[in-house]
């Protein structure tokens, strides 16, 4: 132990071995920590339209324009662990031809020490709500709920759902002209 | 002074036979755990490669170039929105780790049909498919991701972009290894 090659040698490995200890007990600290939340969402003024997606296939699809209000306080979510929240608001409903579909509308990403407080109101959805096929004419079951992913500085890759769901009823009509 | 008359190989010349035979019996030793516990991690998560360094920002702020990513493959479990996927577009051989924002299901897990994209991408992935190809469906996923480690994959990268880096390196360890005593 006195060359300068032994000792930095020596100096290099500890510091690999206490780097991944303290990234494991990182890890193992905040694993079993609730990640819920309450949230609360509602829809208003759902439309209809049957237009043919040119992003796909080319085949006719059921479109669907709404009108929603997320509110939700994820900061209880938040620990020393936590690098940032994907927060998504799906649709998921159940259909003749799929027995279940998911449709993510919007979703938001915020990162520790940013505001975590989500108020939006009466906002289009940030992905167009395209369903697989023309399956939503009267559906009275289209549930909104609010899931994120928690992403950590080091260890597991959660999800959690938000505590609060909405249901939205579609029209029993198309709607002609424009959204 | 000759090379080996440097103090680092004082160990070597004291050695005999049996000694130096012994130093390559431990450089197999080593290389043969290495490869038992990246056998044994395949096994345990059910996926072909546990452990994938991620390549692109398209994830970022989430996940960035250089950091690793821990794979499970449970058939069983199916693919929901907001799972982050691991898959490979066929024909292309580099795997892309996004995440699922549309699932359409028919009847049962193994026939659905997904839609992915990267979180700091400003549309889908339908870019990125094959030619004609719209969907996901299971059997293009490699794996989910479900542990997450930063920077350390920067080395595979460091390692790929300057492959004499990679020789000079696996050659000074294998060299280390077989002249040092314990």
């Amino acid at each position: 132990m006195h060359s300068i090659w032994s000792r930095a040698n020596t100096i290099f490995a500890f510091t690999l071995s206490v780097l991944s200890a303290v990234t494991f007990c990182c890890f193992l600290s905040t694993i079993w920590l609730p990640n819920t939340a309450p949230v609360t969402i509602s829809a208003s003024n759902p439309r209809l339209k049957s237009m043919v997606d040119y992003a796909s296939d080319g085949s006719k699809s059921d479109v669907v324009m709404l009108s929603l209000n997320i509110q939700a306080d994820v900061s209880s979510v938040f620990n020393w662990n936590v690098k940032q929240l994907f927060i998504y608001l799906v649709a998921e409903y159940s259909t003749m031809k799929n027995h279940l579909n998911q449709v993510v509308l919007w979703d938001k990403i915020i990162l520790r020490n940013e505001k975590t407080v989500i108020i939006e109101e009466s906002i289009p959805p940030k992905y167009y709500y395209i369903d697989d096929g023309n399956n939503l004419l009267s559906h009275k079951n289209v549930t909104l709920v609010l899931k994120w992913n928690v992403i950590p500085n080091a260890g597991y890759l959660a999800m959690a759902q938000g505590e609060g769901q909405f249901v939205v009823q579609m029209p029993d009509n198309y709607i002609s002209g424009r959204f | 002074m000759g090379l080996f008359d440097y103090a680092i190989f004082d160990e070597i010349r004291r050695m005999n036979a049996r000694q130096v035979i012994y130093q390559f019996l431990n450089f197999a030793m080593i290389v043969s755990s290495a490869l038992m516990i990246w056998k044994g991690l395949m096994v345990v998560t059910g996926s072909e490669s546990p452990i994938v360094v991620v390549l692109s920002g398209s994830m970022e702020p989430a996940f960035h170039r250089g950091d690793l990513l821990m794979l499970t493959m449970d058939r069983d479990d199916p693919i929901r929105a907001g799972d982050i996927t691991v898959f490979k577009i066929e024909g292309r051989d580099i795997p892309i780790v996004h995440r699922v924002i549309k699932v359409h299901e028919k009847s049962g897990k193994d026939d659905s049909k997904f839609l992915t994209k990267g979180d700091h991408n400003q549309v889908d992935d339908r870019g990125l498919y094959a030619p004609g190809q719209y969907w996901l469906t299971p059997k293009d996923v490699v794996g989910r991701g479900k542990g997450f480690v930063p920077y350390v994959g920067m080395v595979t990268i460091l390692m790929n972009d300057y492959p004499k880096l990679k020789y000079t390196v696996l050659g000074l360890l294998g060299l280390f290894v077989l002249v040092h005593r314990d």
